[in-house]
């Protein structure tokens, strides 16, 4: 299986499974653990835990909001101000866990470098 | 190079898990608030209303129906399991409400909101809400221990629902604002009881009054603040034979008032709180049953003061709307009677002036040093350190302004007596009202209500009807605690009450119907002091107005009453003040405006301009009137709109009339109404391009209780009426609840609030009644009479004790 496809499906794996009994940072480790796994090269280093988490937190968010007819999210969107749409917030969402989770998979990669130099040292 | 790239990697995380785990600025930590697994979205729901609930300590089963409403039908084995239920429920549907009430009564809110409400905070305690509540438990605990155990029955309801909690099922305005529920406790409930006294009565303009009376002296004093009106329509008929009384009111000492002046005050409760209820006999009814009406008015908030449930047992069962906090129905009905409160207010605050010694540990009493105690109040604050505030106790009650607040006054405190602090029995009422199948049972119930006084309606299905003044009342000498008082002298004490017997109460009056709308309770005959605090003038006449209107009333006829828009303050002033007017010196634009008032007919519909001009042109009015009393450096207050209209009518020439700034002109009330006239053109003209018909004009809204969040609060409600209407909706005050209950067998009810029974936004339940209530429909109440399935059952959750217990 391609690299890229195997780090997105488990970090997607991990982070569904870590979130269960962990805090919203679960992503973040979820794609340190990946990235230290199955590391990657350069920009897919963040750009494929980004798009792993950004779907899973739109995609839940929206199947939770969907079948409520976006009641809450229609006013959370108007709080934050996001012009009461809820898509925006769905999409905010997302983003935001693409980036906490793209940051924990560049972590993960660079500890990766650094601890395996050492081991072949 | 590759460590460098590490370390980098390490801050971008880091600085990442910092911004999304923090607060920053006004938004939550977003990354725990958007985490759809814990976060807002799992608020994203309607409520379960199925299947099976372990609660511990129950020792039945407790059946929980549902209907359309979302209102739960309790049915309990027993009592304590009963208030169990209901304390379960009541977190369940409103578990933040339920605590930022008692957050807000305790002088907690820093804890919440961060140094921005220490003012607030600081205020609550010295007024001893804290204090006061503690009063009201050891109270139970000495006297009534069994009513303390329902108490924490409640409490224990509420603390098994929270401790199944998961963070990610807070509620969402937890999330919002980052913390956590806490434990639920009797002295919460206490807390609770505590805040309604203090909205309801909680107002006094002692400090004012006595600064009007330094400025303006005694006969003006008097003719400004008269404590009757000509026109007074009491709560007990005028002709009731009071000659049962034996017992004499306080008589007055030789005593000089304390003249001070003060730039301090407290918060005071909005001044609109106040209600209608009314009970018409069978004789009156067209069904030939009595009928009976309550509507509260309150702040119109999200979530509801309210939440409706029906309450049973084996041995009774209740219905009505229940107040998230205290235990039982509070205006309900049961098999056998029905019973509503409005507010009773009556002068039960009190300020005394008091002499510290020079190190401010004693205070004069009689000539002697008495020691104050002192109450260490201790103010969590979000984000800071805690504050730290000492308040002396003197025995009249706290010292709430001295020179650590709000007064610079190095050796004077000034105490406050208020009844909240006198501790009471308040929840043994609502429990035993609850119960209660006769008139008997209900008086026997009422004995217990200390404070906020209430006017208890009371209907039965054996064909009473019936009209308590319920509270503990000070025996007063005539004038005593209108302006503050010595504090050092004994007989300026409050010397005793009023025995409970000697409430002023009317049954089965003969003109076939009762009714209070906060008016005064009892004219000049009943033999204690009664002071004008404030008494309503116009709803009491209208409703008074229209059961003597005719033979025989229905229930169309109360949801009528609940929704009259007649505006009888307008309908007073109003054509003299058009009359007084020299249109000669009106603009054109204010031809226009002049002409469109003139043919109002003083109803305060939504789609009529002339309320609006009335409105503004009354306020710019009392303005013009009242300019000498708009200080800065002393609190003042306004006469009342009754007795500012009474003067406008018959004293135009009036120095009062006379407008201070003009020092070279006499105006006279005439020459205000000009005046006013076109400042309340300007103001509608600033307001002409969203249109100023009523509805708008008034822009009535329900806010949400953090306040009035706008994605929470709901704005813009097409509803008339307005204040001292019957219908007296205001732009975010008003019916919070109407209920009406015919006394059938079982009783037939029908009730509504502005608000729904979720307290989620993110439900479909916490806004729905709005619409209807707004439209002036009503839902009919599903008085369930077994636990049996039915068709208006939508959902049934079982409560079941946990095993081996």
């Amino acid at each position: 299986m391609n690299k890229t496809i195997l780090n997105f499906l488990a970090t997607l794996l991990l982070a569904v499974l870590l979130s269960m009994f962990l805090p919203w940072w679960s992503v973040m480790l979820a794609a340190l653990i990946t990235a230290y796994v199955f590391p990657l090269e350069n920009s897919a280093v963040f750009w494929t835990p980004f798009l792993s988490v950004g779907l899973y937190w739109s995609i839940y968010s929206f199947l939770l909001s969907s079948t409520n007819d976006y009641i809450l999210a229609q006013k959370i969107a108007s709080l934050f101000p996001l012009n009461g749409n809820p898509y925006l917030l769905i999409l905010a969402t997302g983003t935001l866990g693409g980036i906490a989770a793209g940051a924990g998979g560049v972590l993960g990669r660079q500890l990766e470098v650094v601890l395996k130099t050492k081991n072949a040292n | 190079m590759k460590n460098t790239k590490l370390l980098f990697a390490l801050l971008l995380s880091c600085g990442i898990f910092y911004i999304l785990n923090n607060p920053i600025g006004k938004l939550p930590p977003l990354g725990i608030f958007l985490n759809p697994s814990t976060g807002i979205w799992q608020n994203e729901k309607n409520e379960s209303i199925s299947g099976e609930i372990t609660i511990p300590g129950l020792k039945d089963l407790v059946t929980v129906h549902y209907d359309a409403q979302l209102i739960p039908h309790v049915f309990a084995q027993n009592e304590h399991d009963l208030y169990k239920a209901q304390g379960y429920l009541t977190a369940k549907h409103r578990l933040w409400q339920l605590e930022f009430q008692t957050y807000a009564a305790a002088g907690r809110l820093s804890e919440i909101l961060g140094e921005k409400a220490l003012d607030y905070d600081r205020s609550e305690r010295r007024r001893g809400m804290g204090f006061g509540a503690e009063q009201s438990v050891a109270f139970m605990k000495k006297n009534d221990p069994k009513t303390l155990q329902l108490v924490q029955d409640y409490a224990d309801g509420v603390n098994a629902y929270i401790d199944q909690l998961k963070a990610a099922d807070y509620p969402v305005e937890y999330k919002l604002l980052d913390y956590k529920p806490e434990a639920w406790s009797p002295e919460k409930t206490a807390l609770l009881l505590m805040y309604m006294t203090k909205m309801l009565a909680g107002r006094d303009k002692d400090l004012a009054y006595t600064n009007m009376l330094g400025l303006i002296g005694q006969e003006n004093f008097n003719l400004l603040f008269p404590e009757y009106f000509d026109i007074t329509d009491p709560v007990i008929p005028k002709d009731t034979d009071w000659s049962f009384i034996d017992v004499p009111q306080t008589k007055q000492p030789e005593n000089l008032v304390v003249l001070d002046t003060t730039r301090a005050s407290l918060p005071q409760p909005h001044p609109d709180n106040g209600s209608n209820n009314w009970a018409i006999s069978g004789s009156k009814s067209a069904s030939g049953r009595p009928i009976l009406a309550n509507d509260p008015h309150l702040g119109l908030n999200l979530p509801s003061i309210w939440f409706v449930m029906q309450l049973s047992t084996p041995q009774h069962n209740a219905f009505g709307a229940t107040i998230p906090g205290a235990l039982g129905v509070i205006s309900g009905f049961n098999q056998h009677i029905a019973w509503g409160e409005t507010n009773a207010t009556r002068d039960v605050s009190d300020w005394y002036k008091i002499t510290f010694n020079s190190d401010g540990t004693k205070y004069l009493y009689d000539g002697n040093w008495r020691p104050v105690t002192q109450r260490i109040e201790k103010i969590k604050i979000k984000g800071r350190t805690a504050f730290q505030d000492t308040v002396r106790y003197t025995h009249h009650g706290p010292v709430v302004f001295d020179k650590n607040f709000k007064s610079d006054k190095e050796r004077a405190g000034y105490a406050l007596r208020w009844i909240g602090h006198e501790g009471g029995n308040h929840q043994k009422t609502f429990i035993e009202l609850n119960k209660a199948k006769n008139y008997e049972e209900y008086v026997a119930a009422l004995q217990y209500w200390t404070a906020p006084s209430q006017n208890f309606v009371f209907a039965s299905t054996a064909g009473d009807i019936a009209l308590w003044i319920q509270g503990k009342f000070p025996n007063k000498w005539e004038g005593q605690g209108k302006f503050l008082m010595d504090g050092s002298r004994s007989e300026n004490d409050w010397q005793s009450f009023i025995p409970q017997t000697f409430n002023a109460h009317t049954k089965n009056p003969s003109r076939g119907f009762v009714s209070s709308a906060n008016q005064h309770p009892v004219d000049e005959q009943y033999p204690f002091y009664v002071f004008n605090d404030g008494y309503e003038t116009y709803r009491n006449r209208v409703i008074n107005d229209f059961f003597q209107s005719k033979d025989t009333f229905s229930i169309a006829d109360f949801k009528n009453l609940h929704n009259n828009n007649f505006n009888l303050k307008a309908a007073e002033l109003l054509p003299f003040m058009l009359k007084q007017m020299n249109t000669e010196l009106l603009t054109e634009v204010e031809q226009k405006l002049y002409n469109e008032i003139s043919t109002w007919q003083f109803n305060n519909d939504i789609d009529e301009v002339g309320p609006s001009i009335w409105d503004a042109w009354f306020d710019a009015l009392k303005d013009l009137v009242w300019d000498e009393f708009d200080q800065k450096e002393i609190t003042l207050t306004q006469p009342f709109d009754y007795q500012t209209i009474h003067l406008l009518k018959t004293q135009v020439e009036h120095k009062f009339m006379d407008i201070v700034a003009t020092k070279d002109k006499k105006e006279t009330a005439r020459d205000l109404f000009l005046l006013s006239f076109k400042k309340a053109v300007k103001a509608i003209k600033e307001k002409e391009k969203e249109g100023y018909d009523w509805g708008k004009f008034k822009g009535t809204f329900v806010g949400h209780l953090l306040q009035a969040l706008p994605a929470f609060s709901r704005f813009d409600i097409p509803i008339g009426g307005g204040r001292s209407i019957v219908n007296a909706t205001s732009t975010n005050h008003g019916p919070s609840w109407r209920m009406i209950v015919e006394m059938t067998e079982p009783p037939t009810a029908l009730g509504i609030y502005p608000g729904g029974q979720s307290g989620n936004p993110g439900s479909r339940y916490y806004d729905n009644f709005i619409d209807d209530w707004a439209a002036g429909k009503y839902h009919r109440l599903n008085f369930l009479q077994s636990d049996t399935q039915s068709e208006v059952i939508l959902g049934t959750q079982t409560l079941i004790p946990t095993k081996n217990e």
